[in-house]
């Protein structure tokens, strides 16, 4: 897969030709390089130009993911047995289990499978293919769009599995836009939460005990807030019950991801 | 390092602590009587601890500027002395709420939260221990040091604060601004705070030393 190349041609002329002599990648790999900003024309560029990066490392993860359709097929089959063993092991036939049971349940079961999602995320590619990518795209681009994609995998996940909980040990929920929206916002601080602590695993080895570890007492701030608004969701509360809930996972999602964001270009580095 | 004043200060003020927060008139108040003193106890080791765990997020993040493997020490130790006084802090909690509360453990957000809080440094340490390379150690445990402060932050200050608490001060409980009424807890209170964190960066510099002795006489023995 030629994402250099991919690169090269999504970034504006006038940036690449800036840099005449310079390798192109060596301009995506450091924006700092660019050079005063008054030489050139339109200094929105260079933002536009991360954009396009950020899409394509996108696209680039969900080609991968497609090409090895295994891992993702496997965890999809995760969600389907987790829920199909909690049913079996709790008893409950449907509409027999109470709604705090099913909650604490389904955000358990989606926990342990965005764990086990994310936790590849650096570990399918070679040590080879990462330096490759270390070579071609800034650090920054290459975690804003680790955690885009990982949030779009952990969204799937989680609706897989509200879909099959449905199914098979009912549907508790009253107000289904508040659920989704915090399905969202869920998602997206496990995957700015995850990314990051996957990134940290995968230089120490990668073991999954320490995945574990590492992120779930980082993930429980997250976690607790979104099990609260699920409840508001299964009770049918009134919206403006959750608002302050919401905007504190949201101020949640912001303070994690933006920690990620600073701190991966020194992991990266190392 | 080499001055000494600060550590008679800490001596000080921690003798100030105990006899003063031992001995001194307390106000009188139903259920928590005489365990008002765990003020002086329980809550300065939490300020203690916070403050410490604020000095080892800065040498991180002096660490990740310079990469001088010095920064790093003094993050740890200074991570290792402020879990000493999360544990002691959780302890006596665990006491107070016995006499108060009825239990050790009633599932209050705020135990549960510094359970979590401490369970994170706790990985930290983990992390530290599974790296053997010192400056990947250094690095990797500087990025996580500062990346579970800012998850700490709101587990400790926020999430506690959305939902009722049996802690004084919380769920229409009053705090302790309102029985202090004339400010005797208070001339113990912030003594004690400096007192403690004065004692915890004392433990940490010796440790810092130490290590630094180590890592000289293992340099020593190897070009030798």
């Amino acid at each position: 897969m030629f994402v250099g190349h991919r690169i090269a041609s999504v970034v504006p002329k006038e940036i690449w030709c800036h840099f005449g002599s310079f390798d192109l990648g060596f301009l995506i790999y450091d924006f700092r390089f660019v050079g005063p900003k008054s030489e050139i024309q339109n200094p929105k560029s260079i933002y536009l130009a991360m954009l396009k990066v950020i899409s394509v490392l996108i696209s680039k993860e969900v080609t991968l993911e497609w090409r090895q359709k295994f891992a993702l097929n496997g965890i999809l089959l995760y969600v389907v047995s987790a829920v199909f063993i909690t049913y079996l092991s709790v008893g409950a036939r449907q509409g027999n289990i109470s709604t705090p049971t099913w909650n604490a349940l389904y955000w358990i079961i989606i926990l342990f499978s965005a764990v086990n999602a994310v936790a590849k995320s650096f570990v399918q590619e070679h040590q080879g293919r990462q330096l490759y990518y270390y070579m071609i795209a800034s650090p920054e681009a290459i975690i804003l769009s680790k955690i885009i994609y990982n949030t779009g995998l952990t969204l799937i996940l989680a609706l897989l599995g509200y879909g099959v909980f449905s199914v098979i040990l009912g549907n508790p929920i009253q107000d289904q836009g508040l659920f989704l929206l915090n399905l969202v916002l869920g998602a997206m601080g496990f995957s700015a939460s995850l990314t990051m602590v996957s990134g940290i695993a995968s230089k120490a080895g990668n073991n999954a005990t320490l995945m574990a570890i590492l992120s779930f007492p980082v993930i429980i701030p997250i976690l607790l807030m979104a099990i609260h608004i699920s409840k508001n969701a299964m009770d049918g509360l009134d919206w403006s019950v959750s608002v302050d809930k919401l905007l504190t996972l949201l101020a949640i999602n912001v303070i994690v991801a933006v920690t990620g964001f600073i701190l991966f270009p020194y992991l990266w580095r190392s | 390092m080499r001055q000494s004043w600060w550590k008679f200060l800490a001596i000080a003020l921690l003798l100030y602590t105990l006899i003063a927060g031992l001995l001194m008139d307390v106000p009188r108040l139903p259920i928590l009587n005489e365990t008002i003193r765990a003020l002086y106890f329980h809550v300065t080791m939490w300020f203690g601890m916070i403050l410490m765990l604020v000095a080892a997020v800065y040498y991180s993040i002096k660490y990740l500027r310079t990469n001088d493997i010095r920064h790093d020490d003094m993050a740890i130790e200074f991570t290792n002395s402020a879990i000493l006084f999360g544990v002691l802090g959780i302890v006596t909690g665990m006491l107070w709420a016995k006499f108060t509360w009825g239990d050790y453990w009633s599932s209050d957000p705020k135990q549960n939260a510094s359970a979590i809080g401490i369970l994170m440094y706790f990985a930290y340490l983990v992390l530290r221990n599974s790296l053997t390379d010192s400056q990947q150690r250094a690095r990797i445990g500087a990025i996580y040091n500062i990346f579970a402060f800012a998850a700490f932050i709101p587990l400790i200050f926020v999430l506690p604060r959305l939902t009722d608490s049996l802690h004084p001060g919380n769920g229409g409980n009053p705090g302790f601004n309102a029985y202090d009424l004339d400010s005797k807890l208070r001339a113990v209170f912030y003594p004690a705070i400096i007192g403690w964190t004065l004692l915890g960066s004392w433990i940490a510099t010796v440790r810092v030393r130490m290590r630094r002795v180590e890592r000289t006489i293992e340099d020593r023995m190897i070009n030798s």
